[in-house]
């Protein structure tokens, strides 16, 4: 027997962590400061990776001369659309996939087929198909998009309560009514953490669609810096791609605390 | 309200693949009566409640309403559940709507939901998400949503079965209440004998699987003059623990030896 004698140590807390937006930009901040010090002090070469400040210049200027807006401007378009295209139909697919027995199978085969395939290496055939034009870069977005889309909403839906579909079955709801009403809110929350990975996914992919074939975009602008091995503009625009993963994962924290205020 | 369905049960079989679950099961319910269905765990109480109400399919027999409802009816069959399956993403008010919205135009939907958070007490939680809710209220919720589609037969799956004793004997009472001002026909499932007889008054008692009528007990008594202390009450619940007791511990063992 071993004898216990004194208080009870409290062994409850933790596990529920909270976002804190000083931690996060401080982190940021911190990371360029260092990066700053290091090209400063010569620890960094700036021939291959130039200091924050001369990014920041260099960004300046680009706004000033209107040359990012115009690179800009139709990576946003491409984004927009071949995102929206890609979420539209593959939360419908999702649904289908989640809901009728009929197109689980097939569509999840199909889905499983196509997934894996780099969407980089259909950039090529996507514009023997679409043209050099828009459409084999929205197209190569919207198939980014899709997929992962397809997944995350066919997993909501499958862990939708049956008991809260059968809930709407008896009291008499139609099928419209329970997807509507039951099944889409509830599946809500793992379409939305989908969002956070398809936007990511969607940035890459539009970045290497324009590297391919785009006279203007981040992409192509990236790539054009490179060759010049204009080390400056080649780090504004990727500092323009991150801030733009920035903003569109703001965007989805917005969403989700709107949306999904009930959890 | 609806002055309730007579619901007919006529050799109501049903099977999942080889394991036969219930078998010829024979039942009226007479309009504005309170059936209530016992019998040991595993016994089909649930699945028979599932066939009554339309969400199972038997694999023989046949469930038939009989009577006339009300023109403001909207969902004869009504169900209230035992995990009170609100929807987490509406607020009380949107899960009582839940129906209502589709079929009644916005101020009729309005006040018919006003009208039943106030029987029900929750009209000052109108607002809150369920996950904001105690079980009782949670379950009133359950139970708003359902007196809001003016039902002629109440379904009841173990609907107390989720709350703690307080609570239970609390919303039990309330059950009462309303059932005898909505004088709906009610089948109503439990294991708790005492519930069984404070509220019913056709009991219906189960064997072990395959679950088959064992016993009919009826209490006579309105409803409204029944308390849990009464003596005569208490000697039907002894005598239907006596009917189910052999019953109960051997479902009991089946369940422990069963494969996993």
């Amino acid at each position: 027997m071993r004898r216990i004698d004194g208080p009870v140590r409290f062994r409850g807390g933790g596990f529920s962590p909270r976002e804190r937006f000083w931690a996060a930009a401080g982190t940021l901040i911190g990371l360029v400061a260092l990066w700053q010090l290091g090209c400063t002090e010569g620890v960094i070469p700036t021939l291959f990776l130039p200091a924050p400040v001369n990014i920041a210049v260099e960004l300046w200027h680009l706004t000033v001369s209107g040359e990012l807006w115009i690179n800009l401007k139709p990576s946003l378009e491409r984004l927009a659309i071949g995102w929206s295209v890609g979420t539209v139909f593959g939360i419908g697919m999702g649904l289908a996939v989640g809901l009728w027995s009929a197109l689980r199978s097939p569509g999840m085969a199909v889905v499983s087929a196509l997934f894996p395939i780099p969407k980089i290496a259909l950039v090529p055939l996507f514009i023997i198909w679409f043209g050099i034009g828009e459409g084999s870069k929205i197209v190569t977005v919207a198939i980014g998009v899709f997929f992962p889309t397809v997944i995350a909403t066919a997993g909501g839906v499958d862990n939708v309560p049956r008991s809260l579909i059968r809930m709407g079955q008896s009291f008499g709801l139609s099928t419209g009514a329970i997807v509507r009403k039951i099944v889409l809110p509830g599946a809500l929350p793992a379409i939305l953490s989908g969002f956070r990975v398809t936007a990511s996914i969607a940035i890459v992919l539009l970045v290497a669609a324009e590297m391919i074939g785009a006279e203007h975009g981040i992409g192509a602008f990236v790539l054009s810096a490179g060759n010049l091995y204009d080390t400056d503009a080649l780090m504004a625009g990727i500092v323009v791609l991150s801030v733009l993963g920035l903003v569109v994962a703001w965007v989805i924290g917005l969403l989700e605390r709107g949306l999904l205020a009930w959890r | 309200m609806s002055d309730g369905l007579r619901l007919v049960l006529r050799g109501v079989c049903h099977a999942y693949r080889d394991l036969s679950v219930l078998q010829d099961i024979e039942l009226v319910a007479e309009p504005g009566e309170v059936l209530v269905l016992v019998g040991p765990s595993g016994c089909g109480k649930s699945t028979l409640l599932g066939i009554m109400g339309g969400l199972l399919s038997p694999s023989a027999g046949s469930v038939r309403v009989e009577g006339a409802v009300a023109e403001d009816c909207l969902n004869p069959l009504t169900y209230v559940f035992q995990d009170f399956a609100l929807l987490p993403w509406r607020s009380v008010a949107g899960n009582v709507s839940l129906v209502l919205e589709q079929r009644l135009s916005r101020a009729d939907c309005a006040a018919r939901v006003a009208e039943v958070l106030t029987l029900t007490g929750l009209t000052e939680f109108a607002r809150a998400w369920p996950r904001q809710l105690s079980g009782g209220m949670r379950q009133r919720v359950g139970i708003a949503r359902a007196l809001a589609v003016r039902p002629a037969c109440l379904l009841m799956d173990e609907p107390l079965s989720a709350l703690d004793a307080q609570t239970r004997d609390l919303l039990l009472e309330e059950f009462v209440a309303l059932i005898e001002r909505a004088r709906t026909t009610t089948v109503y499932v439990t294991h708790n004998l005492a519930e069984a007889v404070r509220l019913g008054q056709q009991i219906v008692v189960l064997s072990r699987r395959p679950g088959r009528v064992r016993e009919v007990v009826r209490i006579d008594r309105p409803l409204a003059g029944r308390s849990a202390t009464d003596r005569d009450l208490l000697q039907v619940e002894t005598a239907l623990w006596r009917m189910i007791r052999d019953d109960a511990v051997a479902a009991e063992r089946e369940i422990e030896h069963a494969p996993h």
